[in-house]
């Protein structure tokens, strides 16, 4: 099984990094914004599978609180880009 | 802004659902933690029942469960569906997309359920919900298949809504 | 078991083509599209197959699991609100933009 980890640790490292090929290529600040938003989300799932591979159950506890704030940062940017802030 | 309107039912869910929160963080079974989040979540629900007013404790009716199992099957039926649809977009070489904003009017009256109808509609195949004006949705839609918006609203709202009118009266 | 080291392989090749569909769309919106839906399902089904696997952290990877189910959503629309009040407008074969109305107007009204 420990194929599957292999795996799937490969797919999100290709994830990211086309994440951030659009990051750093993206016309605008929105395309960048979206892409910072996936890689939040793909590094979320990344720490858990961590805790996985580790063995340690306080790297779920660290993914809850990413995806936490991956959420108040990315409505705090909307709001910026929106001329609201 | 309506005057939030106390009501026991609507504090005591509001108190559940903070200690079923409070027992998901903490996740262990030991009584004084539990005693702590009885408490906790006591002050924090007595401090946040303006905020949060979205049920009552009639969500508990067998009826009113039924449906909401009903809708979560659905929305994870829905889910799956428009992974694969991007799947097919994203991985055939000639981008087959047709974009679009479209707009329809719905039924709903609560603010609550108007929120999940959009988290809904961006989770099913080929929409997104961009902005909410009283009760107009305008959606990007990814392949725009009528402009009508009875049309569109049959297409991309219809079985959700159904489902959210029988849960919030 | 092996249905959460399942759940973690299919999670994984969502999240990968939700970044390819960041990569391959033609616009903000689009792009939006791709990454909400792929990347909610990748990382529910992912993190829920992590529970899976070990299932004393069951409850609190259901918790995880709920919460992106809320919140991605939410955040995609806010960005998507916020693309078009930045006036980004959208690509599109045919002209069919009916929130283009609506944003004129509430603009006069500022």
């Amino acid at each position: 099984m420990e194929i599957v980890i292999y795996i799937a640790f490969s797919l999100i490292m290709l994830g990211l990094i086309l994440g951030v090929v659009r990051f750093v290529k993206g016309p605008t600040a929105a395309d960048r914004a979206v892409a910072l938003d996936t890689m939040s989300i793909i590094a979320t799932a990344a720490f858990a599978l961590m805790a996985l591979v580790f063995e340690r159950f306080i790297y779920i506890d660290v993914a809850l609180i990413y995806a936490v704030l991956g959420f108040i940062g990315m409505i705090v940017i909307a709001r910026y880009l929106e001329g609201a802030l | 802004m309506q005057s939030p309107s106390f009501s026991i039912g609507k504090f005591l869910y509001n108190w559940l659902l903070m200690f079923v929160v409070w027992f998901g963080f903490t996740s262990s079974l030991a009584p004084e933690e539990l005693l702590t989040g009885v408490l906790v979540s006591f002050i924090v629900s007595l401090m946040t029942i303006g905020i949060f007013r979205c049920c009552s404790l009639d969500i508990f009716l067998p009826q009113k469960l039924f449906y909401i199992f009903k809708y979560i099957f659905v929305f994870i039926v829905a889910l799956f569906k428009s992974n694969l649809d991007v799947a097919r977009r994203v991985l055939s070489p000639s981008l087959p997309i047709n974009p679009g904003i479209v707009e329809f009017d719905t039924k709903l009256t609560n603010e609550f359920a108007k929120m999940v109808l959009a988290n809904s509609i961006t989770l099913t195949p080929g929409t997104l919900s961009i902005d909410l004006v009283d009760n107009r949705f305008y959606i990007h839609w990814i392949d725009v298949q009528s402009e009508d918006p009875e049309e569109a609203h049959r297409l991309i709202a219809k079985n959700f809504e159904d489902i959210l009118l029988k849960i919030f009266k | 078991m092996y249905i959460g080291y399942g759940l973690v392989l299919l999670g994984s090749i969502f999240l990968f083509l939700g970044s390819l569909g960041i990569y391959r769309m033609p616009d903000v919106y689009n792009r939006l599209q791709a990454g909400t839906k792929a990347t909610t399902l990748g990382a529910m089904s992912l993190i829920l197959g992590v529970g899976f696997i070990e299932p004393e952290w069951l409850i609190k990877t259901l918790f995880i699991v709920i919460f992106i189910a809320i919140a991605n959503p939410l955040s995609s629309h806010a960005l998507a609100r916020a693309a078009y009040r930045a006036n980004l407008t959208p690509f599109m074969k045919k002209k069919m933009d009916a929130y283009k109305s609506e944003f004129h107007q509430e603009k006069k009204e500022d």
